[in-house]
This record gives C-alpha cells, structure tokens and sequence, in this order.
C-alpha cells in the first residue's frame, strides 16, 4: 500500500562503506545477524479515517533519528494541536460515559477470579471500545492516535480489560487495518468493531520469543493450492482462549532471489470456526490476571488462500510494523493510571497524621509527589506528542518514538507505583487496597510489546543507521577534498573548533518557547549537540562491531529517551503557560525539573560514551559476569567460611 | 400511540464534585469544576427512549436552558437516544438567578409549540434541589402531573403512574397530556455509548433565547450569601449508658 514507508535498506545494511585508515572514521557495518529487528522496517502511519477533517499533513523529518545527528526539528517545540475544536469537543463527550463505566467496575474481583465478567465485556462492546481505530466506515470509532490515546488513559483503570482491548485492537486486528485488503477488511473489521468477534496476535511460540523471526508454527500450500493448511503452538496468547479472530504467524517456504526455496514468515487470518484451532487452560499470572492468556494450537487449520495477510514471506515486516504502531499508547495509559494512584496517595498524605502532623508536611513524602508528577508529566508530554506526529504528520516515522515512549513510561509507572504503595506504608501491602494490585499488574509492561532490553538496542540500531547513512556521505566529501574543497575546509573546522565539553550553542532552542524556559532548553541544546559527538565517536571507535556493544547501545538509547522527553516537555509546558491554560506556572515548574534531572543523567551517560569501555565499568562486569556463568551463578564464598 | 415527549435536561456540577464556594460567598465554584447531566434528568430522558423503543412515543426533543455548555448535556440526551434538542441560552448573573419558575414558562411554551403530549423531567435537580420544575408547568400548562415517578405504562389516551410517597407507593392514573417527573427507582439509564455520540453530531440542536419564548428572566431575587455547611463538631465517647444519660441530662436532651 501506497501509505508505508519502507527503509530504503534491504536489512541493518553496511552504513558506511568508506574504509579510511587515517580518518576518523571507519568503515561502520550494523550487525546483518543477531538482531531481531534485524530486517526491513515498515512504518506504520495512523489511519486517516474521518474525511471530513482531512487536513494537509506536514512534511516533517524523523525527529528521534536525527538527533543523532544533532540536527533539532525546531518545529517539534510548537506541540501539537491535533483535533478541532468541535472533535475535542466529541472526545470529551466521549470520555464522560467510559469514565462512569470504569468506575463501576470489580477490578479487585476480576484480579481475584481471573476472570473478566460477561457482563463487563458486554459493556465494553456496546460503548464501542472494540473498535477505537476501526474506520467508522466499518462500523468503528475511526480514532486517530490522538483520540485513541485519550481514552487509553481511562481504560488503563482496569489492567486486565485494558490488556483485553489492547490485545484485541492494537495489535489483534491491527494487521488487518494496515495490511489487509478491500475484501478481508469488509469481511472482517464490522464484526470486529463491534465485539461480536475478539481478535488476539499469535507470535510467540516456546522457543520464539524475543527473537520473533524464528518462529517455527508452519503453513503450507494444499495440493490444490486453494488453503493452506497451518501447524503448530503459540504461547503467551492474549484473548487466545475467548478469540474468534487470529492474526497468525507462520513460517512458509518461499522461492527467494537465488531461485532456491527458502523459509518465510507469511501473516494469516484465521477464523477459529476454520476447524482444528484449540487452546489450553488460562495461565495463572502475576498481574492482568483477568486478562485471557493462554496456548493457542494449530493442528492441520485449512486457511483460505485468500486469508493471507499482504504478501507470502512479507510476514515478519508486518508483525514488528503492527508492534511498532501500538507501542505510543502505553504513555497515556500508564499516565492514566498513575494520575488516579497519585490522587488516592495524596488523599492519604493529606489526612494521615504520624508525629502529631500530617504525612504531606514531611519533605520525604513531599520530594516523592514531586517526583511522581514530574516523572508523570513527561509520560504525558512525550505520548501526547508522538501520537501528534503520528497523526499530523505525511508518513510518520514515528518507531524510534513509540519504542522510546513504551521504555521510559513502562519504568516510570512500575516505579511511581511503588512509591504510592510506599506512601501507603503497610496498607499499601494489604490486599484491601489496589495498590499491590496495580503494581503486580504493572510489572508486565517491562516485558510484553517488545522487552525493554530488545527496544532499548531497537532505538539506539535505529539511530545510528539513520546516522551511519548520513555520516557515510560526509566521509566520501571529506576523503575527496580535491572534489569538494570547500566542504572539506568547512567540516575540519567545524571539528577543531567544537568542544566536546561546552559545544557552543547554536540550535537557538530558546527563541521557539517561553523566555521562562530559557534555562533548561539550553541544558536541552548542550545534550543534544553532545549526544551527535558521542555517536560519531561510538560509530568510529566501535566499526561494525557497534551493535554487540549493548552497555553502549544502552546509554545511547537512554540519552536519546532523555532528549526526546525534554524536548516534550518543554514544548508541552510552553504551549501551556503561552495559551494561559490553569496550572501553566506549575507545568512550567514540572517541565524545569524534568530537564534538571535528565541533564544530570546525560552528563554520566554521556561522558561514559566519550571515555570508552576502559574508563567505565563495562570491562569489569562483563569479567563479572563471565565467572558467574562458568560458575553457574554467584560464587563468592559464604561470608562465614575459614580456611583450612 | 405515538407520543412527542418533551425532556428537560439540566447541567449540574457532576454529583462526585465536592462542592466549594468562592471566597467571596456569592455562589459556588463552578470554573474548572467537572460538569454533567442531572442524574435524575438521566432517568426521565432513559425513559423517554424506552417509550420509543416500545414504539408508544414517535419523537424525542430535548431541552436545555443555561450556558453554551449546556450543549454538551443535549449532546449526551442526543447520543442516549434524543432526536433533536433545543437550547435556550442564559447566561451570566442572569444564569445564577435562574428559577424554577421559568423554565417552566419556557417549557410550557415549548410544549404548546412544539405539539407535545409529554413532558418528562427528572424529580429535582441535586444542585439547587427545588423540585417544582414540573409542579409549575403542569399549573402553567393545565395538564395532570403524576411526580415522583418508579412506575409508567401508557394505556390508552392515559398513563399509569406508581409514585413513591412517604410509607408506600400510589398509583394514579394520568390523562394525557401530562406531565411526569422521575425518580430515582423508576429505571437505569443507559451509557451513551461511543458510536451513538459520534452519530449524535448529526442530530440538529436548535438555539432559542427566553424571549423567543416570550419568557422575562430578569431577576426576580438576589443571592445574599452562600455559606459552606457548618463543620461538624467533634464528638466524645462515653463508657456505658448510664454515661451517655446523665451526658444527654447535662446537655438538656431529656
């Protein structure tokens, strides 16, 4: 379809062809093996669904990947206005009736039973939340990613119905909506939208998790050539037991370009009345516990050839294009739930009273509260704004994004979390109040849409191919000065000139925002232009060996977390305290505290990325590690024992 | 039969609020403050729709008289399942005077204009607690009035009325055109769902001033002072009841 963007690059390709031995740089390759997300990467772009309201999209860059080039997308700092005023209007008559729904719900009991209510699914169906992003030609909502996250917040109440819903539509029936044609869309969506049929995504299999392109459930082509006739066993199925609809993944084989018959991921849809589609018992979780999991099996399934999902073999980029496209929500959700947690915190802060005076006059609880919203604000700031981009911009190019709200807001909540729970003291341990349950239900957000480990390494590989393909280009100018004299000339000065420790300011952040955000957006602007240098040093210290080195991989991504959510916040908190809406000097307060803190942990991040492995730890724990695993586990001896 | 049914639907501060007045004592606090429909006005529009539903009422109008906000609370009468609303906007000190007295003017006339063979509203509205909307339009208009309704079946030309009074239930029979008010037992009324808001937008809600409706708002009173309730004093425990007597002798109560 003509609204995806593919990368130009047939996989995580050579960045840098230039070998140079005397220059600076050297020839960079990214890994073409071990990485997952090691294979072309379609955007995904949100459906564009109410026709009345089309907008003319805005040609923007990819604002994450450019960062690692040190180049700022001024434009980003005027957050986005996304919906009119009579849309926001709608959403917030929208909000009103799904807020009074969640209230009434048993989460204690769905959490103690296992189980989510007919009658509370039922519910769910008739408001509609089945069918959010479904065109309204289809009988759904047709939210864009602004709307959908907007009610994101309020469904998040409840962890197991908001894994429910999510299982369902952000990723169930999401391949349908991005990949699927005219008639499977016709077929299936109104049903969909509706709940008549729940959907659920099956992906991961006993020994593919993480690494999802192994997958070993296989389909192959009947005689006839009409079905394809599907085996084999996923695991960990969200709505697996109560789905009637199933966006499967399985290998095919496939005749590739040298003509020989190689293995490929093929995209299915398949009906559970296909026949031979079983599942096993829920599994006993520690959280979402009245979210349905559970093993789905495949045995002979006759799938109609025309069931496939885009192309035979094009599977794989489907499965992380759908991943990719849900990941934005969990920053609203999470900021949802963590809103309703503060103020029942607070509530308690406010009227417990130890040593003669209420726990809010102490400055521990009070430094906790400040924490928490500032952390909650730029959960807020960085979901709001990437759903912004999603939706107003031409081909957004928004994974890098998406990935880097799914990390920061899945830690943020685990640990706000547990701080309200803190706050609680011992009643926040006692089943009698949610707080335990919100934080069982929380851990699962580390884990599932792509562990954090996996989309840290996804948004560091993504960047510094964005910036290899760039950095290559400056190579060959710079190796042939005969050819380019002057850009040669200009790009030698520009690096004896930059100091590595104070780059002069040159981005001009501060004439985009309030003149009260002067201060922190130039810590914003240091960051950044240091960020651009500690990519380039990575890239030619480490060659094409930089994509193992995931202790670096790591500080990079959250450098790049750190600037994205800066960025975000500043924009957000302008905007507020320039249209004069209620509260903007404390959101001013909140966004200046958010970019004190991130500057701080830039700074160690980042000095750590110039000094190299032999100046930080890395050595030393991999040596760590190393000897605990020719142990097989820890191996100091016990503090008690004496020599003989 | 086929019924047009009249339903008027009132914006209240939302019944989770807690109610704050303004430093300067002239009324509550309302900027900011999260607003919605008048929970018992949720009940007469539910029934409103169960009427349709059950084929014995053809039309649904909607009515709302306030601020422009007071839109979004025919929005979500619409999305219940309203056809078409009517807003008569009042607003400003104008507003804050408002009494019963005149929307019940303003509905009497609707009802003459709009040919309508029942008025529904909710029992009382939980900001000012008046309950005489319907009582006055009823007079104004010379219709019977069955109030306080838990029970309505439509049986020819009339209705069947169960009203809940102190020690039991009544019921009355109603000829119509009448005037019903609902009470808290009479149903439950249904979310409006995500598609039926949506759907909503398209339904026309016409925007009528009090004069249209030859209805005079100017004040008739003036707001003195609003007071937020006393503070309820602590109390003390006693050990027995011998205690609690000559506690309860002290104090004067026997």
């Amino acid at each position: 379809m003509a609204s995806y963007k593919f990368l130009t690059s047939k996989s995580w390709m050579p960045v840098l062809r230039h070998v140079s031995k005397s220059h600076y740089f050297q020839t960079v390759y990214l890994s073409s093996s071990a990485s997952v997300y090691d294979k072309d990467i379609k955007e995904y772009k949100a459906p564009q669904t109410d026709t009345t309201n089309v907008v003319k999209k805005l040609q923007r860059p990819p604002f994450g990947k450019n960062l690692f080039l040190g180049k700022f997308d001024n434009e980003i700092l005027a957050f986005p206005e996304v919906l009119d005023k009579e849309r926001l209007q709608m959403l917030d008559e929208m909000v009103a009736p799904v807020e009074k729904f969640f209230e009434a719900i048993d989460s204690k009991k769905i959490d103690a039973e296992g189980k989510i209510p007919k009658e509370t699914l039922d519910g769910l169906k008739a408001l509609g939340l089945f069918g959010q992003q479904i065109p309204t030609e289809y009988g759904g909502l047709g939210f864009n990613a602004t709307e959908f996250a907007r009610i994101a917040e309020i469904t998040a109440i409840d962890s197991s119905v908001a894994v429910t819903l999510a299982a369902h539509q952000s990723i169930g029936l999401k391949g349908l909506l991005i990949a699927g044609n005219e008639e499977q869309k016709a077929k299936y969506l109104p049903r969909l939208a509706t709940g008549e049929w729940v959907a659920a995504f099956c992906l991961t299999e006993p020994g593919s998790g993480s690494d999802a392109a192994s997958v070993q459930t296989k389909a192959v082509l009947s005689d006839d050539g009409n079905h394809w006739i599907m085996n084999g066993n996923k695991i960990w199925i969200s709505n697996g037991g109560i789905a009637d609809f199933f966006t499967v993944f399985a290998k095919t084989s496939v005749r590739g370009k040298t003509g020989e018959m190689e293995d490929r991921v093929t995209a299915f849809l398949v009906e559970r009345n296909f026949g031979g589609v079983t599942h096993g018992k829920p599994e006993d979780k520690l959280g979402i516990r009245g979210s349905n999991t559970c093993q789905v099996f495949f045995e002979n399934v006759p799938i109609p050839k025309e069931n496939v999902l885009g192309e035979v073999g094009a599977g794989f980029k489907i499965a992380l294009n759908i991943l990719n496209s849900g990941r934005f929500s969990m920053g609203s959700s999470g900021a949802g739930m963590l809103k309703k947690l503060v103020g029942w915190s607070a509530e308690h802060a406010i009227n417990r009273k130890q040593f003669g005076k209420p726990l809010m006059e102490f400055e521990l609880i009070q430094e906790k509260f400040a924490k928490m919203a500032v952390t909650i604000y730029a959960m807020e700031s960085m979901a709001y704004l990437t759903s912004g981009m999603l939706d107003t911009y031409e081909e957004p190019d928004c994974a890098m994004e998406a990935a880097m709200v799914k990390v920061f807001s899945s830690e943020a909540v685990w640990n706000c979390t547990s701080e309200c729970l803190q706050i609680l003291g011992g009643l926040g341990y006692m089943k009698d109040y949610p707080y335990e349950r919100f934080l069982r239900d929380a851990r699962i957000l580390l884990i599932f849409e792509g562990t954090n480990e996996i989309l840290r390494i996804l948004i560091s590989l993504l960047g510094l191919q964005h910036a290899g393909k760039s950095l290559s280009e400056m190579v060959r100018k710079v190796r042939n000065p005969t050819a380019n004299p002057g850009f040669a000339v200009k790009k030698m000065w520009e690096r004896f000139r930059r100091n590595p420790q104070n780059p002069s300011l040159n981005l001009h952040l501060e004439s985009f925002l309030h003149p009260s955000l002067k201060r922190p957006s130039e810590l914003l602007e240091k960051r950044v232009l240091q960020f651009e240098m500690a990519v380039e040093i990575l890239l030619s210290r480490h060659g094409k060996e930089v994509s193992t080195k995931q202790m670096d991989l790591r500080r990079v991504a959250d450098v790049a977390i750190d600037l994205f959510a800066m960025t975000a916040v500043l924009s957000r908190s302008s905007r507020a305290y320039c249209i004069g809406l209620r509260n903007a000097e404390h959101e001013l307060e909140l966004a200046n505290s958010f970019c004190v803190d991130a500057d701080i942990r830039c700074e160690r991040l980042i000095s750590e990325l110039f000094a190299g492995e032999q100046f930080t730890q890395d050595l030393s724990l991999k040596k760590i590690a190393t000897t605990i695993f020719q142990n097989k586990g820890y191996c100091a001896e016990h503090p008690l024992k004496q020599n003989a | 039969m086929s019924l047009r049914i009249l339903v008027g639907v009132k914006r209240v501060i939302d019944y989770a609020v807690k109610i704050r007045v303004k430093p300067d004592k002239s009324g509550v606090i309302t900027e900011g403050v999260k607003h919605s429909m008048n929970p018992f006005d949720e009940i007469a529009i539910e029934e409103a729709v169960r009427m349709k539903e059950k084929k014995i009422a053809k039309e649904i109008v909607a009515f709302s008289c306030g601020p422009a906000q007071c839109q979004e609370t025919l929005r979500t009468a619409l999305a219940m399942g309203a056809d078409r609303g009517i807003h008569v906007e009042v607003a400003g000190p104008q507003f804050d005077t408002l009494q019963p007295l005149h929307i019940s003017k303003m509905l009497a006339q609707l009802a003459k204009d709009e040919q309508i063979d029942l008025i529904i509203v909710g029992k009382q509205a939980i900001d000012d607690d008046c309950n005489q909307t319907a009582q006055m339009t009823a007079a104004l208009l010379d219709w019977p009035q069955a109030t306080s309704a838990s029970k309505i079946e439509a049986k020819d030309g009339s209705l069947q009325v169960v009203r809940e009074i102190d020690g039991g239930l009544e019921t009355i029979k109603v000829k119509l055109p009448t005037v019903v008010s609902a009470d808290l037992r009479l149903n439950e009324p249904r979310y409006a769902t995500l598609p039926n808001i949506m759907k909503a937008k398209k339904k026309p809600i016409k925007k009528l001033t009090p004069k249209d409706l030859g209805v005079d708002v100017s004040p008739r009173i003036e707001v003195v002072t609003v007071e937020e309730p006393p503070v309820r004093l602590a109390g003390a425990k006693v050990e027995n009841v011998d205690m609690m007597v000559e506690k309860l002798k002290a104090l004067g109560h026997a």
